[in-house]
């Protein structure tokens, strides 16, 4: 378990220096546009886009090899029970039907099948480059200042804020815990029946949960007392000003999901593109 | 003091803050293997529901759709919106039985265990079998039988988690806080 989870380390680029609100901005464009999309010639424009992104930012594969595993089992896992469950959806949704071999009468390879599962994988894949830009290029103080910035209640996007803050203690508080239940003889690996290690596992937790109520307690009147919420709103100390990159890179955001709109309502007449017909 | 259903005071913010995280957490590394592979009881929806159940519906929807957006976000790289909406939308519900329960003045007997109990079902119900499955349809396109299994399957998986573990929790709780009269004049 790592507690460097949020590995912020500040660097001098391009995509460093946009503010927070820019990347947020920019981030729910992209999404939205592939999660809209079902075209996956445009899906695959928003991949190399977003796998551009994060070259430019300067990070490097091995910080996001584990998350790669772990998305690559995971689509592994949909994919073959999107294919379990419905192996003609395909079909159904483009209406054409290419056999390529059979299986048996239920289970057969058919074109549709194979480009809707690929494109569904895809617009996934496509949004990973981009959300670990997002995640790892943004300071985490920022982005709570930056979620205010577009909307968000101040009071709200403090919590955030507070969320990413205590993390990394929550996790150090839990190694703690762990250890000395372990340490009195808590077995918590495979060797244990199944019912011992559920109620080891709550008597780990137990002491972490309250131990937090204890912290909101002592955090909340902190907070009061300092007068927090008196007002209707608030400036923050880490917020950047909005320069002449941050609009240029929100202006090409947003063209990509017009692009996207503009893709599923004219010219294909639905989200799917299908060039079976 | 009478409980609002929808204050918004410093200390639903705080709550907010650290129950997503603790979300989080246990949501990513706290699961406890049912036997059959893949599925796992989340011990973080027990703590969601535990949660709405002592600061109100508003803490708990957030608590559960921060946490689940911050925990697939750091494991997968991108989020499943749909599942996180409907993760903050089963706290949510549950969260409305806030009102009605004293837990902080050292209240939880049978009755409240109900109480608790059917809140909890009912949102999990809601969110995994209708909210879920439809968001998956709309947004992703999903196939419609494979998402109402799946939703039904999280549905009995979540009800259980967040019973057993929020009751638990609220029992102990509520054990911890002096009740409300408690001291008799010698």
């Amino acid at each position: 378990m790592k507690a460097k989870l949020f590995d912020y380390i500040d660097r001098d680029n391009l995509i460093f220096n946009l503010s927070g609100l820019t990347k947020l901005v920019c981030f729910i464009c992209l999404t939205c546009s592939v999660m809209l999309s079902y075209d996956i010639r445009y899906v695959l424009f928003v991949t190399v886009l977003s796998g551009i992104f994060f070259k430019m930012s300067g990070l490097e594969f091995k910080q996001i090899k584990l998350m790669l595993i772990y998305v690559i089992i995971f689509l592994l896992m949909n994919f073959l029970l999107t294919y379990l469950f419905s192996p003609q959806y395909g079909p159904e949704i483009y209406g054409t039907c290419h056999e390529l071999f059979r299986i048996n009468s239920r289970y057969t390879v058919t074109l549709e099948q194979l480009l809707y599962q690929t494109t569904k994988i895809m617009k996934y894949a496509s949004m990973v480059p981009m959300g670990m830009v997002f995640l790892l290029t943004t300071n985490p103080s920022e982005f709570a200042a930056s979620l205010n910035r577009v909307g968000c209640s101040y009071k709200g996007a403090y919590a955030l804020s507070l969320t990413l803050r205590y993390f990394p203690d929550m996790i150090r508080n839990y190694q703690d815990i762990a250890l000395a239940q372990q340490s009195r003889g808590l077995d918590l690996s495979r060797k244990e029946k199944l019912g011992t290690r559920a109620r080891n596992v709550v008597n780990i937790c137990v002491p972490l949960i309250f131990s937090t109520l204890d912290r909101i307690e002592l955090i909340s009147n902190a907070m009061d007392l300092r007068g927090f919420g008196k007002h209707k709103k608030r400036t923050w100390y880490v917020a950047r000003p909005i320069r002449y990159a941050d609009w240029c890179a929100m202006a090409v955001c947003a063209l990509v999901l017009a692009g996207s709109l503009g893709l599923s309502f004219f010219i294909n007449g639905s989200r799917f593109w299908n060039p079976f017909v | 003091m009478e409980k609002k259903l929808f204050e918004f005071k410093t200390k639903t913010i705080v709550a907010t803050g650290l129950g997503a995280a603790l979300f989080t957490l246990l949501f990513m590394y706290v699961k406890v293997p049912t036997g059959i592979p893949e599925t796992e009881l989340q011990t973080a929806y027990g703590v969601g529901a535990f949660f709405a159940a002592l600061f109100g519906p508003i803490t708990g929807g957030l608590v559960a759709f921060i946490g689940h957006a911050l925990s697939d976000s750091v494991q997968y790289g991108s989020v499943w919106w749909s599942w996180v909406v409907a993760s903050g939308v089963s706290c949510f519900i549950c969260g409305l039985v806030y009102p009605k329960l004293r837990v902080e003045e050292g209240e939880f007997g049978a009755k409240d265990i109900v109480k608790f109990n059917v809140f909890q079902v009912v949102g999990n119900v809601i969110s995994w079998v209708i909210v879920a499955p439809v968001l998956d349809i709309v947004v992703y396109a999903e196939p419609v039988n494979l998402v109402f299994t799946q939703g039904a399957v999280a549905a009995v998986l979540n009800s259980i988690a967040a019973g057993l573990i929020g009751s638990i929790l609220l029992v102990l709780y509520s054990k911890t806080r002096s009740k409300k009269g408690s001291l008799t004049k010698e």
